[in-house]
């Protein structure tokens, strides 16, 4: 099949591709751009582990073609903070000890910010409600759940 | 996922034509539910015709008659919408119920119908509420819009553009829905609308249905208690790991009872 291109903007830098049509926005985030970030955590699409942002919302990077991109607006965990400078969702991720194995953080921190910006003070069945759709393993998510309401409170404030 | 050529129409009339010019084409509406399936190999086609980037086929209108709602449309967008809460509050919460926040953002109502999976939830919303729905050649009553698993009145290469809600006195909607993939094991819609009352059931068979008992028993008397002895029978229902049909035919009746209750909360 012919491979297409595809021209958007990830991490506020543009970027132009050749694509297999059959590549998920994940596995081009990884493979092609090493933006490695962003997990795979279950191939069901399920999840969450590969959660980004596609024009400001949440949404699942495995269960989207790269090639249907052209012209979006896409940010990954690399695109909100690293270890010099981290996003007040990440610092608060730390603080609370909102992560064990921290596979399924990545994930968590880009859906925590999600929900902090569309609520202001998320309170505790809100942040659970929301977050139906980020599986972890480890954690057992209570201290995933004061990771985002206290990263949410920092954002807000 | 099967090789296919990616098609990204501006307009219907483009995607008509791409459709009808390939071999087995499928148009490609949120891909919540189509992309999956292509990824396991469980589906494949010759020519994906992405609808994404057509104008004017998203939007929630409110008119005279009722609500009418773009093929689009995503969940979120009906879940939020103020024009649907206040009109249908149980239509809201309906598109609130559908799988997770990240599904709800990307998945539509037009691509949730015309996959037509026998657990999905807008086809009780459809059915319940006596929606029609509008394509690019005519509109289908709901009663004659699904028709099997997966299955629907839809011709080849015929287009879902939207969808009119009639708005009902009392409507209410109740979900068990399966806690990791949140689509339903049993959910209910209920409405009543000028003393009809209608009520449809997806999850529990290979595709939405009504139950007629139920429905003149509320007739008659618009409460849970009206239900009450009203007993679905568990031959023909789904099987799975999930549930089996005669615990299947038990939440019908939960859930009906719970639908009624939701439609007469304040």
């Amino acid at each position: 099949m012919a491979e297409a291109s595809v021209t958007l903007t990830v991490n506020g830098r543009e970027v132009s591709a050749t694509v297999d049509p059959r590549t998920l926005l994940v596995h081009f985030l990884r493979e092609q751009l090493q933006l490695t970030g962003t997990h795979v955590g279950c191939d069901t699409s399920q999840c969450g582990a590969c959660t980004v942002h596609l024009d400001g919302r949440a949404v699942k990077s495995c269960a989207l073609l790269a090639v249907q991109l052209e012209g979006a607006d896409v940010t990954t965990i690399e695109g909100v903070g690293g270890p010099d400078e981290m996003h007040p969702m990440q610092t608060a991720f730390k603080e609370n000890h909102g992560l064990q194995c921290g596979f399924c953080t990545p994930g968590m921190v880009m859906k925590g910010i999600d929900i902090a910006n569309r609520h202001a003070a998320p309170d505790e069945a809100t942040i659970r409600r929301e977050l139906e759709g980020n599986l972890c393993r480890c954690t057992g998510y209570h201290n995933i759940v004061e990771s985002i309401a206290a990263g949410a409170r920092e954002m807000s404030g | 996922m099967y090789p296919f050529t990616y098609h990204r129409p501006a307009s219907l009339d483009d995607a008509r034509a791409r459709l009808a010019a390939s071999e087995d084409g499928r148009p490609l509406a949120g891909g919540m539910s189509l992309i999956p399936t292509m990824r396991f190999r469980l589906s494949s086609c010759s020519d994906l015709v992405d609808l994404n980037a057509i104008d004017g086929l998203a939007g929630i209108e409110r008119h005279e008659g009722g609500i009418r709602i773009g093929a689009m449309t995503r969940h979120a967008a009906v879940e939020a919408s103020a024009e649907v809460r206040e009109a249908i509050p149980a239509l809201a919460a309906l598109a609130g119920s559908i799988g997770d926040v990240q599904v709800r953002n990307r998945g539509t109502i037009g691509g949730s119908i015309c996959f037509a999976d026998p657990a999905a939830d807008y086809p009780a919303g459809i059915l319940g509420l006596g929606a029609s729905v509008n394509t690019d050649r005519r509109s289908i009553a709901a009663d004659d819009f699904f028709t099997g698993l997966y299955e629907t009145a839809l011709e080849d290469g015929e287009l879902v553009v939207s969808v009119d809600f009639p708005v009902p006195e009392r409507a209410g909607w109740a979900k068990f829905g399966n806690q990791a993939s949140r689509f339903a094991v049993v959910a209910v819609m209920v409405s009543l609308a000028g003393g009809a009352v209608r009520l449809a059931v997806t999850g529990a068979k290979s595709h939405v249905f009504r139950v007629p008992e139920m429905e003149a028993a509320l007739a008659a008397d618009f409460s849970a208690e009206a239900l009450e002895g009203i007993a679905v029978a568990s031959e023909g229902l789904n099987e799975d790991l999930h549930a089996d049909a005669a615990y299947r035919a038990h939440l019908v009746g939960v859930m009906a009872k719970r639908a009624v209750r939701a439609a007469l909360a304040p």
